[in-house]
């Protein structure tokens, strides 16, 4: 077990070296002069070279990169060009935003996708199976941001039982904050919970024509007892692994649903940073999400591997 | 016993099946078809504003509705499925292209340095939250059609690597693969006469489902700005100048809205529909 968590954490620090170098690049090369492209076209050629001083941009690339991670690894981001801030204070005052909306949409996928694919693989090919699967075929297929929309059309301008768009802020109490996360976090839900009743469904059909089911089967349990007491637990693994993996998707779906509410978080932050062009504070947010979703990916097969002994042993 | 019905779909889930190929062949047929009739006709220019005309509902005149400049729906939406289409088609392009040589040179090199160096580049990506490094590069780069077109086909290439790469693996270990060994021919020609013709099926099977992410992916794109660019019509775009209108003019979100989900839906049941279509055990089954 130990031999694979340090094989694991060694493919997750390559992943982030990688990753770092990577959004290095983009953000910084490529587009030729940062100062210039932050500046403008028609920017002050001593603009240019202050800022170019202030962002360390006349050191070597490499050192510049060095400086960058070490910088990241103290949990300093640079400062902000737009905002004249710590970028670090501009994220910590996002992220309790975005992240407490990614986990509520995470739940709520959760708790539509497991009934629904439960109850679609114990009713196999009867019309309320052929009807779930159906539905779930249409929620892959809607755009959340665009069912953002019809949530705000329905529930907020016709219904008004939520506001369409902001947030009050922790401050204001619990619940008051829950319920302007509570659209946004549908709206990202959907697509994910019709995806997670698929897995669920065909996991657990799987597990059912499993021998240790027939064996259940056999001592005389019925079909529902050997699907609540045997075949659901087995059926759980793959259906962890995409919840792992949902996590990285509701994360940097949020980008969006968050301009569509006007929530003050991470994505709509970058999306400042980008229009403003303030790649520092572009290129933070990105290194971090990427950080939250390597680091998740890594939990997650940690898990996995508590769970199912024989993926310790050899092949991934 | 209902466990006997478990290995052979039912006649139900068959028609059900084939149903839905159907339904999303048509689907698709028709937006292929708008897209590919907008290059010579549309009812009106799509681009033409006409300020008395605004935010008219659907009519015989206007068949759904005009947006608030006056532009005809239908002649926008016709123009933008040119535009979603080609997007997402040239990005699955993109993947098939650089992701299926990649995968099949690894597969050819099992175990090797290469193999590994190529499966975890795809990890990497695979890792990436995808729309962000789309965000990311169209930001950098500037929005537009092709950059929408790189953002999205990056995405494609592992897809294609790790899924053309798993099917090679087991074809190598096939008799026919060891006689073609055996007679001298070396793995890149093996992997092009043999192995490709034989992934062929999954390749569309995958290329389909790609295309249907392809558009909701673009369409998530235009949405925030950085798609296609005006006066270019867009679905997302449409999607976007509804947001702050949708409550005195409800169609204009709900025709792009639906035209994406149809499109979408489509593809997708024709992607399933050709899977079961295509698997060998299935369609023995059938006949």
């Amino acid at each position: 077990m130990l031999r694979y968590i340090s094989k694991r954490l060694v493919s997750l620090s390559a992943s982030l070296i990688v990753a770092s170098i990577l959004i290095f690049i983009v953000i910084e090369i490529i587009p030729g002069d940062p100062a210039a492209f932050m500046l403008g076209i028609n920017a002050d050629p001593d603009a240019v070279e202050a800022l170019r001083e202030q962002l360390g941009l006349n050191a070597s690339l490499t050192s510049r990169y060095f400086t960058w991670v070490t910088g990241l690894l103290q949990g300093e981001f640079g400062i902000s060009y737009t905002y004249r801030v710590p970028v670090s204070e501009l994220i910590s005052d996002r992220i309790v935003i975005s992240l407490p909306l990614t986990f509520y949409a995470l739940v709520l996928s959760t708790l539509i996708a497991f009934p629904a694919g439960i109850y679609a693989a114990s009713k196999r090919n009867s019309l309320g199976d052929v009807s779930v699967m159906g539905l779930t075929q249409l929620g892959v297929a809607i755009p959340n941001f665009w069912f953002a929309m019809l949530l705000v059309l329905v529930f907020s301008i016709n219904l008004r039982w939520f506001s369409a768009g902001g947030f009050p802020g922790w401050d204001q109490g619990f619940f008051p904050a829950m319920k302007a996360l509570t659209l946004p976090a549908i709206a990202l839900a959907l697509p994910q919970a019709s995806i997670l009743a698929r897995v669920m469904r065909s996991s657990l059909l799987d597990t059912l024509s499993e021998d240790y089911i027939r064996t259940a089967r056999a001592k005389g349990l019925n079909r529902r007892q050997a699907l609540w007491r045997h075949a659901l637990r087995n059926a759980l693994i793959p259906v962890l692994t995409i919840i792992g993996l949902q996590f990285s998707f509701l994360l940097a779906g949020g980008i969006i649903i968050e301009n569509v509410f006007y929530l003050p978080g991470l994505g709509r932050l970058v999306f400042q940073g980008i229009t403003q062009r303030d790649l520092i504070v572009v290129r933070s947010v990105v290194i971090l999400l990427v950080f939250a979703v390597i680091a998740v990916t890594f939990l997650v097969d940690i898990a996995y591997a508590i769970a199912d002994p024989r993926l310790r042993e050899g092949s991934r | 016993m209902s466990e006997q019905t478990i290995s052979q779909p039912s006649t139900l889930q068959l028609i059900l099946r084939s149903n839905g190929f159907l339904i999303g062949a048509g689907l698709t047929a028709i937006f292929v078809l708008a897209a590919l009739v907008s290059f010579i006709w549309t009812p009106y220019d799509a681009t033409q504003i006409s300020i008395s005309d605004k935010l008219k509902t659907p009519s015989a005149a206007h068949w759904l509705g005009t947006d608030h400049f006056g532009r005809d729906m239908l002649s926008m939406i016709m123009v933008g499925a040119r535009v979603s289409m080609a997007v997402a088609f040239v990005a699955v392009g993109v993947g098939i292209l650089a992701g299926v040589p990649l995968g099949l040179y690894a597969a050819s090199k099992r175990g090797g340095l290469i193999d590994e160096i190529i499966m975890r580049g795809n990890d990497l990506i695979f890792a990436f939250p995808s729309l962000l490094l789309a965000i990311m590069i169209t930001a950098v780069f500037g929005p537009g059609a092709v950059n929408a077109i790189i953002a999205i086909g990056i995405f494609n290439i592992p897809v294609f690597a790790r899924l053309s790469r798993g099917a090679a693996l087991s074809l190598w270990q096939r008799e026919y693969i060891m006689a073609a060994q055996v007679c001298g021919k070396s793995k890149a020609l093996i992997s092009l006469e043999h192995i490709l013709p034989n992934i062929t099926n999954l390749l569309i099977v995958q290329g389909t489902i790609q295309f249907s992410l392809g558009i909701l992916a673009e369409a998530g794109l235009a949405y925030v700005g950085l798609g296609a660019q005006p006066p270019l019509p867009s679905w997302g775009r449409m999607l976007n100048d509804a947001q702050t209108l949708i409550s005195i003019a409800p169609h204009l979100a709900l025709v792009p809205g639906l035209t994406i989900v149809l499109t979408v839906l489509g593809l997708n049941l024709m992607g399933d529909g050709l899977r079961d279509l295509l698997d060998p055990k299935l369609r023995r089954v059938k006949s």
